[in-house]
């Protein structure tokens, strides 16, 4: 399941969503990100509405082909968020715990580099653009062989 | 053709949306990113250092030589930082 929202969401209630009712799930693991306090106030993340979904769709597909995955929810905030606030979800059920923490590990190293949003950061001195990070691009890119 | 710009191009650009008929003979990504350049001192100044662009033909990322035509939608932005 995908979903770009304003709106924030309850972590516990969509993992336990992915097992509700079902007795074949033996892994969920997740991944959430946070907007980090310090020097930022605020940041407000701007998507391609279409493409974004288009984009984390093929990510979702990939990841079921390489690894045997059961249920995948992927949400992703956009609009003003504040320091503390969450930004997005990642959250898989698989048979087993490896290819769980693996999926959740892929398909986030892949939002970063292929999923159209962009982070306006909001510092004591003005407004700034997140640049990318190579970091991000090494760590997506390992998962390309 | 819907020419779409997002982050710091649109705010360089002034806007998010435009509807362009560009000359038949813009072709290609390449082609159209060299032929807005010249439509305004904003477009100029936007995709003046071409390798922090990103695009996208029909909502799937494109490369320069990426041919483009009449009625599609094409996408321009930076680098993405979601996540």
């Amino acid at each position: 399941m995908i979903r770009v929202q304003s709106e924030d969401f309850d972590p516990g209630a969509e993992i336990a969503r992915l097992s509700d009712g079902r007795t074949d799930i033996g892994a969920v693991t997740s991944f959430i990100g946070l907007v980090r306090g310090g020097d930022i106030r605020a940041m407000t993340l701007e998507h391609y509405p279409g493409m974004t979904e288009r984009q984390l769709a093929a990510i979702e597909a990939e990841a079921c082909q390489r690894w045997p995955l059961q249920a995948v929810t992927i949400i992703h905030r956009v609009g003003r968020l504040l320091p503390g606030e969450r930004i997005v979800l990642v959250a898989i059920a698989s048979p087993h715990r490896a290819a769980a923490f693996e999926a959740c590990e892929f398909i986030i190293d892949r939002l970063k580099t292929d999923a159209p949003f962009w982070k306006l950061e909001e510092r004591h001195d003005g407004a700034h653009w997140v640049e990318a990070k190579g970091n991000d691009d090494a760590r997506a890119q390992r998962w390309r062989k | 053709m819907k020419i779409l710009y997002f982050a710091w191009l649109r705010a360089k650009i002034g806007t998010g949306e435009e509807d362009l008929s560009p000359p038949a003979e813009i072709a290609t990504v390449g082609a159209l990113i060299a032929w807005l350049k010249t439509c305004s001192r904003g477009h100029a100044e936007a995709f003046a250092e071409g390798s922090l662009i990103r695009a996208a033909v029909n909502q799937d990322y494109a490369g320069l030589d990426h041919p483009v035509a009449a009625g599609d939608e094409v996408a321009f932005f930076p680098p993405v930082t979601g996540g």
